[in-house]
């Protein structure tokens, strides 16, 4: 753990976790299977989680460590309930497009 | 020695029976209705004579102190947690026995048991037997609550009670629309006094601070020169109210209407007892009208108008009951009229008399009635005297009681009144006047039902007229021998007997030879009214057309009741409804609360079609619009933090303007 003692600073993490958020922004908006949007999701959670490591580490308080762990675990939760809901849907619908899944239309 | 009258039980008894046959009564047999029914007002009237006994006859007599009650009145009994109890103003479940209410509760109970027993004959044929019983039973609760209330508050909830038990009563007979209507009016008659016995009531919360009829008399008494002013206006309302339930001018238009109720209950309701508790308020509040002469005078007026304006209404009638019912009206004014020139303890005695000879006179009327098969009309009456002996003795004992011939009780109570209102002074001569006219017009016009309804021959072909059942025949006999013996006990020891209630008033004789002749000039006038009647009624009965011919405008006016039903509904009830449909109606409650709730709706509506497009059902869109708005948000923060450079320009523009850069 060395190299993150002395040499890495704040700031990479944190622009390191901006461009994996944005990643995820995109991805989410452009992609239209849903297990990509989903990924996506996922993504934009652990960009979170790694700045709260970062400043975790920077300000030594172990508060934001914990934080990850509670994310992880609704993180875990929601994959479990949205891969189910995901299953559903597709065999009612036979497809996996967001577009075609616009059952909540008035 | 610390003996329990057990008062509280006076209510509740009736309050028990009211339950018993409400709940359960259309599913119990008839005599089981009835004996609950009847059980009731026995046991409440067992009780008042135990309390009657026990307070007034002496449970040991020590040598030298004389003879000592077992129970000193006045006797309290209180409801151990408070009622009410806001700041300083406290009111209690507290029931109050003194002479006076015991008078009271012994004619309510006493006679309201009589008018039980006549009740099982009269309505042994009709429908709704058990609503009948508990109505009466609920009746005789609220009454009794009001004559034994220990202060304003627990009174007004028995005024208001029997005022409801009045007008279940009158709508008895519901299917019949005349009878729904004549409930109503009472009803609404009675609010607007009401009303006015509210505002007195706050006034007296607000000028006394207390609501307890001993502690109002307690103020008063630390505060001996307190007169007129505020307590005038306290008089005038509770005249207001008074007025309202004993039906004197100007509101007493509800009572004549509401003989459209069964007979027993206007005997017992709309003649002995409730519309009486106007006189009671008088009588009870007694401390604060003697300090306002301005309000005593208008009670004496009111009374006076009132009694004199009836009798002639009471002339031109040709039903029965209502003949009665303006007698009754006529019959309040004179306790009025007692009040008013402080004779109060003439107008109870007035009160008790009255009770027992327009009970009678109400019962043996529902007797010809129930002989006639439900006809009221007078005019297809007449030769019932051998028909129906039983009733025609004691209406003869009622009618020559009510037109004041001695020895009959109510020769001493007119005769107590008339003296006081004399005695009174030049005012006082005036309403002795009114008084005496209204004796004459008494006299004559009840002559006069006596001789249409039993003399001369049956007007009407098919009718079969029999004497009435033994449980009617009863009561008409126990009232009647009351309606003689009433009045034996005497003015004098009555208003002794009184006085811790309503004090001692300068009326009992101070000049013998003088009340004499008042009486003999009362007697005379009686005497004359009999005369008359018996003259246009009996002996020439072509006579009353013929005068009536001679003065058709007089005649109608008398016979429409001076159109006073007419005026107020062109004066009163017209204009409100007018103001109800059109400007409550259409312009408050169409125009302008619909207009506000349909533009509301609208609003509503016309967001919702924009809002609604949103709603597309396409998930990526949902996303954008999420992204879209947390950016925004983002950007919001980071500007107001002035992290990002938004504010450049104005930096540079400060930079080109500032000296030295």
């Amino acid at each position: 753990m060395s190299f993150l003692q002395h040499d890495v600073p704040l700031t990479w993490y944190l622009l390191l976790s901006a461009v994996l958020f944005s990643l995820g922004v995109v991805g989410f908006l452009i992609k239209r299977n849903v297990i990509t949007v989903f990924m996506s999701i996922e993504l934009m959670l652990n960009a979170v989680n790694l700045s709260f490591v970062a400043f975790a580490y920077q300000w030594h308080e172990v508060k934001g460590q914990i934080f990850v762990f509670f994310v992880m675990m609704v993180a875990a939760a929601e994959a479990a309930v949205g891969l189910a809901i995901i299953i559903a849907v597709f065999r009612v619908r036979a497809t996996l497009a967001v577009d075609r899944i616009n059952l909540m239309k008035l | 020695m610390n003996l329990s009258l057990h008062i509280w039980l006076i209510p509740l008894l009736p309050l028990a029976g009211f339950l018993l046959n409400g709940i359960l009564g259309s599913r119990l047999p008839r005599w089981l209705v009835s004996t609950i029914g009847l059980l009731a007002p026995l046991l409440s009237f067992v009780l008042v004579l135990n309390a009657y006994a026990l307070t007034s006859i002496s449970a040991a007599s020590c040598t030298g102190c004389g003879p000592v009650a077992a129970v000193p009145l006045p006797y309290v009994e209180t409801f151990p947690y408070p009622w009410i109890a806001i700041g300083g103003l406290r009111a209690d479940f507290s029931f109050f026995l003194d002479p006076l209410s015991l008078v009271m509760l012994l004619v309510v109970t006493g006679v309201g048991f009589l008018i039980h027993i006549y009740s099982v004959g009269y309505m042994a044929h009709e429908e709704g037997y058990a609503r009948y019983f508990s109505f009466l039973n609920l009746f005789l609760f609220f009454m009794t609550v009001l004559v034994l209330a220990g202060n304003v508050l627990l009174m007004f909830v028995g005024w208001e009670g029997v005022g409801l038990a009045s007008y279940l009563l009158i709508g008895f007979y519901f299917q019949r629309d005349s009878a729904a209507a004549a409930g109503k009016k009472a009803f609404i008659v009675n609010r607007i006094g009401d009303f006015g016995f509210l505002i007195g009531i706050f006034l007296i919360i607000v000028n006394f601070g207390t609501l307890n009829f001993s502690q109002i008399a307690a103020v008063l008494a630390l505060r001996a020169t307190w007169h007129g002013g505020v307590l005038t206006a306290i008089c005038l309302c509770l005249l207001m109210g008074a007025a309202g339930k004993s039906a004197q001018l100007p509101l007493y238009v509800w009572l004549p209407d509401a003989m459209e109720g069964p007979t027993p209950v206007s005997a017992l309701i709309h003649a002995a007892t409730m519309v009486t508790a106007g006189v009671y308020l008088i009588a009870r509040t007694h401390f604060v009208f003697d300090r306002a002469p301005f309000a005593l005078a208008i009670v004496a007026i009111v009374g006076a108008a009132t009694a004199i304006f009836a009798a002639t209404i009471a002339l031109a009638q040709n039903d029965i009951k209502r003949v009665l019912a303006y007698s009754t009206i006529s019959q309040l004014g004179y306790m009025f009229l007692a009040c008013g020139v402080a004779a109060y303890s003439a107008a109870i005695f007035h009160l008790v008399t009255h009770a027992f000879f327009k009970a009678l006179l109400f019962l043996a009327a529902g007797s010809v009635i129930h002989a006639m098969g439900g006809e009221q009309d007078m005019r297809k009456m007449g030769g019932l005297r051998k028909k129906l002996p039983v009733t025609f003795w004691t209406m003869t004992v009622a009618v020559f009681t009510i037109a004041g011939f001695p020895p009959l009780a109510a020769f001493f109570s007119k005769d107590a009144i008339l003296y006081a209102a004399f005695a009174r002074g030049t005012g006082g001569v005036f309403l002795w006047l009114v008084g005496l006219l209204t004796a004459m017009l008494t006299s004559l016009y009840m002559f006069r039902l006596w001789y249409m309804t039993f003399f001369g021959e049956m007007r009407t072909a098919d009718a079969h007229p029999h004497e009435s059942p033994r449980s009617m025949r009863a009561p008409l006999i126990i009232l009647a021998l009351l309606s003689i013996c009433g009045g034996w006990i005497g003015i004098e020891s009555f208003s002794e007997y009184l006085a811790p209630s309503v004090g001692v008033h300068p009326i009992v004789s101070s000049n013998p030879h003088l009340e004499l002749i008042l009486t003999i000039v009362a007697v005379l006038v009686a005497l004359e009214g009999w005369l008359i009647a018996d003259k246009h009624y009996r002996r020439e009965t072509e006579r009353p057309a013929q005068l009536a011919a001679a003065m058709p405008a007089g005649y109608k006016l008398l016979a429409n009741k001076y159109y006073v039903d007419e005026l107020y509904d062109a004066v009163l009830v017209k204009p409100l409804f007018a103001v109800s449909r059109y400007v409550l109606g259409w312009v408050v409650d169409t125009a302008i609360l619909g207009g506000i709730a349909w533009l509301l709706a609208g609003f509503a509506n016309l967001s919702g079609m924009i809002l609604q497009r949103w709603q597309s059902g396409n998930l990526r869109s949902y996303a954008a619009w999420l992204t879209a708005a947390a950016a925004v948000v983002l950007l919001f923060v980071l500007v107001a933090q002035g992290a990002l450079p938004m504010a450049l320009p104005l930096t540079r523009m400060m930079h080109t303007t500032g000296a030295g850069h």
